[in-house]
């Protein structure tokens, strides 16, 4: 019965666990992402400058340090890039006579950390009416993940505590219920490890079905909640489905993660428990 | 032989429970620790079996220093030594057969030897048609033949009793002295701690008496008395 009890006790622990995990896990994708997808600045340029400048511009914000290559976007192309955008409601673009997208060059940066300084560059140089750049979001994003980060390795540590009490606990009533027996073996010359050994095989045991269990639940909610997300919110989703990260990215990882950490809890409960109790 | 020098034990509350002890026991003696409840009859046991260490002095065995032997190797000093509790501890799930049958397997001894072994034991102390019973169908005095079995299966050279016969009524005590007399004969040191002078004066054995932690008496009986005198 405390066998069951232990189980679950390690099993619901290590849920938790796998839930926070795949929250960090999927929020620090996110700002990677981000971080590789925001790593343009859209720089657009007045009407009236010509070819010539608009070549030499190009030239320029090439040089600028942190800048690792840029690409020009004419206005129609802008255009031809909205209409496609749009998809069936593309036709409302039909009739417009004047273009009034402007000309832009697509600056990529080296590292996003350089951010700032390329844009209060671009910003110096004559015919650029706006530069554009996404790095509050971006920044924010990264703040985010780093604190969730944080505070999920804060949970993850105290979850880990917890079972290794647990489990630490278990082998405890064991070990008492058996003591005259433990007393009795090393009376008669049974080594520490002859008698440890059937409480550290209990330990690792309980841990490892608290891990199997645990797997094939995280597994089976997770796959359930993406594909009840994704077809609930498909339209939102479909845009979104590179920063999801799927079930079976992450199961063979998870599946070594938690049995190392369900045999690991309960081996260290049991020569907790044991140390204590050993004394004869 | 063992070899008490000048040892002492004084507990973390200040509390001496053995104070200078000298005392040699020799190969094949059989020797009685008397005294009453507090007199330091289980701290001397308990010195001996390396539960606890001296605090003052140093304890030999066949000249090894015991009090200088790791914890990791004092599960092979006490195969050397067979203990009987005064409360038998057996093991209520097992028979007796399986009851001393474990003393051997905690030495990981061959299922062939424990096969061959176990009757034996048990036919020397009686209970061979007893094998397949349990503890709680057996009398006090079967229950302590059968820890007595489980003491002496290893064929250890030392045999410490702890009052084997503190449960027991007097006739069953003298079947219980029988036995232990015999494995006496058979060349293993018998030491047995024990607040009942009858036992004691019947059987006319070395004596050692404590009192309050010391060495009051340590008489060497002439003579041989195997069968006990009517008292």
């Amino acid at each position: 019965m405390m066998g069951l009890a232990s189980i679950g006790s390690v099993t619901a622990v290590l849920i938790i666990l796998g839930f926070v995990l795949i929250i960090v896990l999927n929020v620090n994708n996110v700002a990677l992402i981000a971080k590789e997808t925001f790593d343009e600045i859209a720089v657009y340029l007045y009407d009236d400058v010509d070819e010539k400048q608009i070549e030499e511009l190009g030239k320029s914000f090439k040089d600028i340090d942190g800048v690792m290559g840029v690409a020009f976007q004419t206005k129609e192309y802008a255009l031809e890039k909205l209409k496609e955008d749009w998809g069936e409601n593309a036709y409302l673009l039909e009739g417009i006579r004047d273009n009034s997208l402007p000309n832009t060059y697509i600056v990529q940066l080296k590292d996003v950390e350089n951010s700032e300084h390329v844009e209060n560059q671009l910003r110096t140089f004559e015919g650029v009416e706006k530069v554009q750049y996404h790095k509050d979001a971006v920044n924010s994003l990264i703040r985010i993940a780093d604190f969730v980060k944080k505070i999920g390795t804060g949970v993850i540590l105290l979850l880990l505590l917890i079972s290794i009490f647990i489990i630490s606990n278990t082998i405890k009533i064991t070990v008492l219920n058996r003591q005259k027996e433990i007393e009795l073996m090393q009376y008669i010359g049974a080594t520490n490890g002859y008698v440890r050994g059937p409480f550290m095989v209990e330990g690792i045991m309980l841990g490892f079905f608290g891990s199997v269990i645990a797997i094939l639940l995280i597994t089976l909610g997770y796959r359930y909640i993406t594909n009840y997300l994704a077809i609930r919110f498909v339209a939102v989703l479909s845009g979104m489905s590179g920063y999801i990260v799927g079930v079976e990215m992450i199961l063979n990882d998870l599946i070594i993660i938690f049995l190392t950490i369900g045999i690991g809890i309960g081996i260290l409960g049991s020569l907790i428990s044991l140390k204590k109790f050993l004394s004869v | 032989m063992i070899d008490f020098n000048s040892v002492s034990k004084i507990y973390k509350n200040e509390f001496t429970a053995v104070k200078n002890i000298n005392l040699k026991i020799d190969d094949g003696e059989f020797v009685f620790i008397v005294g009453k409840s507090g007199a330091g009859k289980s701290t001397l046991i308990k010195l001996l079996l390396r539960e606890i260490i001296p605090s003052e002095g140093i304890i030999t065995y066949n000249e090894q220093d015991i009090t200088k032997i790791r914890k990791r190797n004092v599960a092979q000093y006490r195969r050397k030594i067979g203990f009987v509790f005064q409360d038998y501890r057996l093991l209520p799930k097992m028979t007796v057969y399986e009851n001393v049958a474990f003393a051997m397997e905690m030495i990981c001894s061959n299922s062939k030897t424990v096969r061959r072994e176990v009757p034996l034991v048990l036919s020397m102390v009686g209970l061979s048609d007893k094998a397949k019973y349990y503890p709680d169908e057996l009398s006090g005095g079967e229950q302590q033949r059968v820890a007595i079995a489980r003491a002496v299966i290893n064929k250890p050279e030392t045999i410490i009793a702890d009052e084997p016969t503190g449960n027991l009524d007097p006739d069953t005590s003298k079947e219980i002295m029988k036995i232990l007399t015999e494995i006496n004969k058979r060349g293993t040191t018998v030491i047995m701690a024990t607040h009942d002078m009858n036992i004691v004066q019947a059987y006319q054995k070395r004596i050692v008496e404590l009192k309050r932690g010391v060495i009051i008496r340590d008489i060497k009986t002439g003579g041989c008395i195997d069968e006990p005198k009517e008292i």
